[in-house]
């Protein structure tokens, strides 16, 4: 175990920025912390650098509880969101200045600079000043300088936030490759669902201070364990339905629910590629309306009005799209094919079932 | 149109900054390079000099020292009283020197509970360099503060956070990161504190006593001169004091102008 965060808690004030959070993350792992604006992640990761300090809760970084110790003396390397390069000084006196407070010697500081350097795909651009690299660069310049003195861990804060979306995507594989070249351990925070998906190993996602689900991407994305992160990741239909006598009922739609007694109200969701279609009104049991065709590159989201009056959202990839005969406006028959019965957090639901969209609808 | 508005903006220099000049360059020199250096190698006048160099010295320390202090506190810490706090700062510029002066005598004048101590202590405050200093630092004092807190508003603290990350202790920090972005708005609060030391006239004249070659400054010394009917006197004094102003604006300009070759141009380097 790299890190341990034991039941850590920070109060602002009397704002609860992070209630009572718990999680390991494994040697060489790279591990995101994902959540909204405003979760508590960036908080968690400022704690165990020791930028913050908890309110209750330990931190253990190597075994070793660092609650009490400083920035200085946890060996952490922190990238920040705005790169915070210091601007008087060159790349290669920004990546050396953490060895130079260390002490190095002047030759060993060299080879380690010009190594880095190289690593980052940044040879040669060591005289230049922070001013005279596009922001993906200096982003590098930032990771160097966290690397270049060994840290035990490595804490990114929102590393490409600051980027434009091409560069974006460049940096993450970028990180991932220099992650399977480097295997030190990492944590970084992000509000990019996609990208926390594609960049961790594992991820955490977070809400409102309060750690919501750990696990593998896959994890994460097929088997979400709280209301919020079915919402939070990926697009879900989600319905509030009533049980009767082991089947929940909704606008015409039946779900089983055997383990639920009669007048519970519980959620249901189901992924948009889990509504299948069909443009012959007899092929599937369920009626519905096709409102509205979106295309989003590499499929399309048909959006359908039930004859109950629910507005469902499905995927279909391209090419069956367009071997397909769909009109807005015409009449689709559908059936759902999965879906999950949520966990119970107790959110209101808004009045009309409202269908979060995000990006990543795969 | 656009020439009407160089030429009106030349008459305003003119008027305001060029004519002035010229003329007392020109009364200064007008009898000549003998009479002027007469007039400025003058025992009361050398003393003038060294007594406003002495006091400029003193409170351009004080101020780059305690001016630094007191924005890293109002522009970093959140505390009681802050807001009270900046709005003081400016003070000094709302207050007449003259009026600055009287306060002090009203503080530590004769008959005063404090000016009773420190003459049973037998420290001299009025009439002497200490009181001289004292008005001079509160009429410089918002330099320093005014130049550096929105800088350090600006820059904010992630690069501190970012060095403190690779090990740095505070020292560490405020010499290699913090005092580097700074530095010109050091250099720029100084330059006008400066300007403003070997100015002032109205303050330290009430604290001073204007005694001869003892707390005479030179701006007290070109007054003198003046009511004195040594017209020369005056104004050749007056000349070396502008001077040095004119030789402190282009060496900062100088300075300026190299370091942004060198390293940044971002918005917080560039000085007002």
């Amino acid at each position: 175990m790299k890190i341990e965060v034991r039941e850590l808690s920070k109060y602002f004030g009397s704002v609860e920025a992070v209630s009572s959070v718990s999680f390991t993350v494994k040697e060489g792992e790279l591990l995101g912390l994902l959540g909204p604006s405003g979760s508590g992640k960036t908080t968690v990761l400022r704690m165990i650098a020791g930028l913050e300090f908890p309110s209750s809760g330990d931190i253990f970084i190597d075994q070793v509880r660092v609650n009490d110790l400083s920035v200085q003396q946890r060996n952490i390397g922190f990238v920040f969101q705005h790169y915070a390069l210091f601007k008087h000084m060159t790349v290669s006196e920004n990546v050396a200045f953490g060895l130079s407070i260390k002490k190095w010697a002047k030759r060993e500081i060299h080879q380690r600079v010009a190594d880095l350097l190289q690593l980052m795909g940044l040879p040669g651009l060591g005289g230049r000043y922070p001013h005279q690299l596009s922001g993906g660069q200096r982003q590098r310049v930032a990771i160097a300088r966290a690397l270049a003195p060994r840290p035990s861990v490595l804490l990114l804060d929102e590393p490409f936030g600051a980027v434009d979306a091409q560069v974006r995507q460049e940096l993450r594989e970028w990180l991932i490759r220099l992650h399977d070249e480097l295997a030190v351990t990492s944590l970084f925070v992000t509000h990019d669902q996609e990208e926390a998906m594609e960049v961790s190993n594992r991820l955490i996602v977070f809400s409102k201070g309060r750690l919501e689900q750990i696990g593998s991407p896959s994890e994460v994305y097929e088997d979400p364990a709280t209301e919020f992160v079915a919402r939070f990741i990926g697009s879900m239909n989600i319905v509030e339905a009533e049980v009767k006598q082991g089947v929940a009922h909704v606008a015409g739609l039946e779900f089983p629910a055997p383990d639920f007694s009669d007048g519970h109200r519980i959620r249901i969701g189901f992924r948009p590629y889990y509504i299948k279609l069909s443009e012959d009104s007899h092929h599937f049991r369920l009626q519905a309306r096709l409102r509205h065709v979106y295309f989003l590159g590499v499929a399309y989201r048909l959006e359908i009005e039930t004859e109950h009056g629910l507005i469902l959202r499905s995927r279909m990839n391209k090419e069956e799209f367009r071997q397909r005969r769909f009109e807005v406006g015409a009449a689709v028959s559908y059936a759902i094919t999965h879906f999950r019965i949520l966990p119970q957090d107790h959110r209101p639901l808004p009045s009309t079932p409202r269908i979060t969209d995000s990006p990543l609808t795969p | 149109m656009r020439t009407l508005l160089i030429v009106t903006v030349w008459l305003y220099f003119a008027v305001l900054l060029i004519g002035p000049i010229a003329y007392l360059c020109a009364q200064a020199f007008g009898e000549g390079l003998a009479i002027f250096l007469n007039e400025v190698m003058r025992p009361e006048a050398v003393h003038g000099f060294w007594l406003t160099a002495e006091i400029t010295l003193i409170v351009l320390l004080v101020n780059l020292l305690f001016g630094t202090m007191t924005a890293m506190v109002l522009a970093r810490q959140r505390f009681w009283g802050q807001t009270f706090l900046s709005g003081l700062v400016d003070l000094p510029f709302s207050v007449s020197p003259v009026i600055t002066g009287f306060m002090l005598i009203l503080l530590v004048g004769p008959g005063t509970i404090l000016g009773t101590w420190f003459g049973t202590m037998d420290i001299k405050i009025l009439y002497a360099l200490p009181a001289m200093i004292l008005v001079t630092l509160f009429v410089t004092f918002p330099f320093v503060v005014r130049e550096l807190t929105p800088i350090l508003m600006a820059i904010g603290t992630d690069s501190e956070e970012a060095a403190r990350t690779l090990g740095a202790n505070e020292w560490q920090i405020f010499l290699r990161v913090t005092l580097p972005a700074i530095r010109w708005g050091m250099a720029y609060g100084a330059t006008l504190t400066i300007a403003r030391a070997i100015g002032e006239f109205g303050a330290v004249l009430v604290v001073s006593g204007n005694i001869l070659q003892l707390t005479q400054t030179a701006t007290l010394h070109i007054y003198q001169s003046y009511v004195d009917f040594n017209y020369v006197g005056a104004y050749a004094v007056a000349a070396v004091l502008l001077a040095v102003s004119f030789l402190i604006l282009i060496v900062l300009e100088l300075v300026k102008a190299r370091s942004s070759v060198m390293t940044d141009r971002s918005p917080q380097m560039v000085i007002p």
